[in-house]
């Protein structure tokens, strides 16, 4: 074992939200908080300069027995399915700092040192190569979400925050009840590449595969259980819904990703045309809800769900392209929803009012504002030259090798997309200028800027040149499709 | 017994000799004690639980039986002796400043009645024969009647402790009834033979009509479902230090006893754990959906002890070795957690202010920062959210469970505590997310606060590192 790079990476945060406990001005606070975060994303930096694309292997790996006594190990590592969202956890958790610079105004010690935390098991999360570790990892995260969403949150936040934990907290149970039954019949292990390599009977696959999609299937979140997202997205500050739709809504492909499909491979097979109704259900549903809400940031939640339909599908069309394209997908949704949220964020803070209605011609108010949320939301709605587009193509045309109908599907979805965002667009910065019945605002300061121009750049590079990050995933995605196809390959 | 069996006998129980011999010298000490030096009486008391504790380390290594077969000093009584002498120390250091504020404090029979309470569950942990579980039993709660009604005049301790006594000396009936069938079908009261009279084939319906009529006396006192209510009303009434020794102490000594008589391996392979089994459920059902709607703090925290008992109980179910030490690392770590968040529900206690209602804590996150995430870290171990200790109990019991192929019950055990988790996130809730309706004066004395901050580390500590505990855990239930 060399360096314990992924420790570090993991560790620095949590340091980072013990310090803060001892902090009492506001202003070392967020200093503090946003030196660690801008730390932990150098280090990710690092270990994407390290990261080895030609292997399927877990690369920087750790490992150190934890209880013994029940085959517990502290084991980390990376591959190429969870390298990208280490990455992406660093960096929307830097936005979040900058965009609750100034949004929060009580309790900002603890704030920060509650989005360390959550940072810091976000990404103890993708790292974890222990089940037991990663439901530590997994569970512990409510803790924090749980007071942002609750403490620091909107006028419904108590309701929301509860909804939230119920939600995930009953969802995740069941799973620890078959992560224990996969413990028994792996050989009373937890290791997740031994777990892996096992060959379960279908009986029990599907068994287990119904526990782990209830705990999945609320973090996505997929229709139907998808009802606490909206109240949590709106109660939330806004550095909670990126940090909620940037990573956590991950959580739940990623669990896809890791166990369901490598672990239960026939059970995925046989169950996969549920899956797809499921996300075609989610993207034409979300989008559809979208387009109804006059609330902009209920708008970007309910088209969060229709895009995690694409994720779910392309995941589950179990061929290279839906796969990759889905992962892909993940990775936007993280940059572009989080970008959109930091931007309902922003104008929110100068007017207190989220309502659509409210606001016309922008353009000319905050015409920087408007020109990068112009950005943002055609790469929501998936246009050429933006990374959704790439994501987008890629599980559509997975999707439709998969399953013609659940594809049409989401091509109706997509254009659901472009109406609402469209809509949306036009109803805010275009028009006459009014702006929460004022007619002056503070464009874009500086700060705002530094959390705006990482987000709009991804946003290009991966629409104009995706080939590096698809370098990444591909080796990973190969491997997987092998072991959920048996040894005849994948396609 | 010859003149050797007695040494060796005084030898093997050399813990309980000097645990009721200090409560003996502390009463008539007590007596010439002037005004001012009470003080001395919780150095003297918690001076006497360590010796006990430091006598039973040295004794723990080899398994000694003593007093022909009436006790025994295992490794398994040593466990549960540690977790006792933990409850009693921690209560002690709790009782000092509450007793003032409460006017209890200034004789020394307050300390020599949980010295001999603690005497009585050490005998429970240790005992062989149903006799001196009787002993044990008896000796424990009678203490624990009369401090329930320590607060001469308060009605509702006066209430609790008559409700107390009354369904208390019912069970206890039931129990020596059981006993006594079991002694006249089978000609003997020690758990071995008796163990053997049970599995003998075909099962004699009278032998089971007395298992039931004994498991019914000691559901008693962990308080499971049908023989809980008297628990929300006792432990509401009692003086809240006494409530935090009793949602712990006599609670792991009952286990130690359900845990003797019905894991022996010969009465396991019989079908009791069918009974036991409903048990379980039903009373994590119960305390967990009855607590949702309370909102006095100590009733909540009785349905949450209710809950909790259900749960550990789910760990006798499962039985082996597994089970068995699952259910002692649960006593452990609810001893911890929960002697935590009574802690802070005594802190609140000052001048008039009760603190005994949930929404007293409103905005209590605002003023007071540090005890609130203590608070936090109590009620989230008590819900079960990892990285706490209480996540491990739970998650050790499902083991078990699942290793015995009790999947079912396993689901419904994890549904049921997502029930509960909602009722101490809201107590989360009310802390930290709403406005402070007063000036917070908590009672923080140095002992309080090392109670608190003990407690928290056993907390978040376990949580972190169990492979030690649980190994100790393991150990213990293998007897030997």
């Amino acid at each position: 074992m060399g360096f314990p790079l992924l420790s570090l990476i993991i560790f620095t945060p949590a340091a980072g939200a013990a310090v803060l406990m001892f902090l009492r001005s506001d202003d070392a606070a967020r200093w503090t908080a946003l030196v660690v975060t801008v730390l932990d994303l150098a280090l990710s930096i690092v270990l994407l300069a390290g990261f080895d694309t030609t292997t399927h292997e877990m690369q920087f790996t750790e490992k150190v027995p934890w209880v013994p006594a029940l085959g517990i190990t502290y084991a980390l590592g990376v591959d190429g399915i969870s390298a990208l969202f280490v990455f992406l956890t660093a960096l929307l958790s830097t936005v979040s700092v900058l965009a609750s610079w100034v949004a929060i105004e009580r309790k900002v010690t603890a704030f920060m040192a509650s989005l360390l935390a959550m940072q810091a098991l976000m990404l103890g999360v993708f790292l974890s190569l222990d089940l037991f570790l990663f439901y530590v990892f997994w569970e512990a995260m409510l803790i924090p979400m749980y007071l942002i969403i609750g403490v620091w949150g909107g006028e419904g936040r108590v309701y929301a925050a509860f909804k939230f934990f119920l939600y995930t907290l009953a969802g995740s149970l069941l799973f620890l009840v078959g992560v224990i039954a996969l413990y028994f019949h792996g050989g009373e292990t937890f290791d997740i590449l031994a777990l892996t390599a096992l060959d379960l009977p279908f009986q029990v696959q599907s068994w287990l595969f119904f526990a782990f999609l209830i705990a999945f299937a609320v973090k996505v979140p997929m229709v139907p259980v998808h009802t606490w997202l909206p109240d949590a997205h709106v109660q939330a500050p806004t550095a909670g819904s990126i940090i909620l739709a940037g990573v956590l809504l991950k959580m739940g492909a990623y669990g896809f990703l890791r166990f369901s499909l490598p672990m239960l491979p026939e059970a995925s097979l046989y169950f996969s045309p549920l899956m797809l109704a499921l996300s075609a259900l989610a993207i034409v549903y979300g989008g559809l809800l979208a387009l109804a809400q006059d609330d902009l940031k209920k708008l970007v939640a309910y088209s969060s769900i229709s895009h995690m339909g694409f994720v779910t599908m392309g995941i589950f069309a179990l061929n290279l392209r839906g796969l990759e394209g889905g992962i892909l997908q993940m990775f936007n949704h993280g940059v572009t929803t989080g970008a959109l949220f930091l931007f309902v964020g922003l104008i929110y803070e100068r007017t207190h009012t989220r309502s659509i209605a409210d606001y016309g011609g922008l353009m000319k108010v905050a015409p920087v504002y408007t020109v990068f949320l112009a950005l943002f939301t055609l790469s929501s709605m998936a246009l050429p030259g933006t990374n959704s587009f790439v994501g987008e193509l890629l599980v559509l045309s997975g999707g439709f090798a998969a399953n013609f109908a659940v594809g049409a599907a989401a091509v109706l979805g997509a254009t659901l997309g472009a109406a609402y965002l469209l809509g949306m667009y036009r109803k805010v910065a275009l028009g006459p200028p009014s702006v929460g019945g004022r007619f002056k605002i503070r464009d874009v300061n500086a700060r705002e800027m530094v959390a705006i121009l990482p987000l709009a750049a991804f946003v290009l590079w991966v629409g104009l040149y995706p080939k590096p990050f698809l370098a990444i995933i591909d080796a990973s995605v190969s491997h997987l499709l092998t072991e959920v196809h048996g040894t005849e390959g994948g396609q | 017994m010859t003149a050797a069996a007695l040494l060796q006998s005084i030898i093997a129980s050399l813990p309980e000799i000097v645990v009721v011999t200090g409560a003996c010298i502390l009463l008539i000490l007590g007596q010439l004690l002037r005004k001012g030096q009470e003080h001395l009486l919780v150095s003297a008391s918690i001076a006497i639980v360590l010796i006990a504790a430091l006598a039973t380390l040295m004794l723990g290594s080899e398994v000694r039986p003593a007093y022909s077969g009436m006790f025994i000093a295992d490794r398994f009584a040593v466990f549960f002796k540690l977790v006792f002498y933990l409850a009693t120390i921690l209560t002690f250091l709790l009782s000092r400043k509450y007793a003032d504020i409460e006017g209890i404090g200034s004789s020394s029979e307050y300390y020599v009645l949980l010295l001999f309470a603690l005497f009585g569950m050490m005998i429970m942990a240790s005992a062989t024969d149903l006799l001196s579980i009787y002993v044990g039993l008896e000796l424990m709660v009678l203490c624990t009647y009369v401090l329930t009604g320590f607060m001469r005049r308060e009605r509702r301790s006066n209430e609790a402790a008559l409700k107390y006594v009354i369904l208390g000396a019912v069970s206890t009936g039931i129990f020596l009834y059981g006993v006594s069938l079991v002694y006249g079908l089978t000609g003997t009261t020690q758990l071995d033979a008796m163990a053997q009279a049970v599995t003998g084939d075909p099962l004699d319906p009278g032998l089971l009509l007395a298992v039931v009529f004994i498991v019914a006396g000691l559901v008693f006192k962990v308080g499971a479902v049908p023989f809980h209510m008297w628990l929300p009303d006792v432990y509401e009434g009692a003086p809240t230090t006494i409530t935090a020794f009793m949602s712990v102490g006599p609670k792991a000594a009952g286990f130690a006893v359900i845990l003797r008589v019905f894991l022996n391996p010969l009465v396991a392979a019989s079908d009791v754990w069918i009974i036991v089994a409903v048990i379980a459920v039903v009373t994590m059902a119960l305390g967990s959906f009855v607590a949702l709607v309370q909102d006095n703090f100590k009733r909540l925290l009785a349905y949450s002890s209710i809950a909790h008992a259900g749960f550990a109980i789910f760990g006798v179910v499962a039985g082996g070795q597994d089970g068995i030490a699952s259910v002692m690392l649960y006593m452990l770590i609810y001893s911890f957690m929960n002697l935590g968040i009574f802690g802070a529900v005594i802190m609140m206690r000052n001048g008039d202010f009760s603190g005994e209602v949930i929404n007293d804590y409103a905005g209590f996150a605002k003023s007071h920062p540090g005890l609130a995430l203590l608070m936090l870290i109590y009620l989230f171990s008590l819900a079960g959210i990892p990285p706490t200790a209480g996540f491990f109990a739970k998650f050790y019991v499902l083991v078990a469970l699942v290793e015995r192929g009790f999947v079912m019950l396993a689901v419904i055990a994890v549904l049921l505590s997502a029930v509960a988790a909602y009722f101490y996130i809201r107590i989360v809730m009310v802390i930290y997310m709403r406005e402070p309706e007063r000036v917070f004066e908590p009672a923080l004395t140095p002992m309080v606060r090392a109670t608190l901050a003990f407690t928290a580390l056993g907390t978040i500590g376990i949580g972190l590192f169990p492979a030690w505990f649980l190994g100790l855990a393991q150990q213990s239930a293998s007897g030997g």
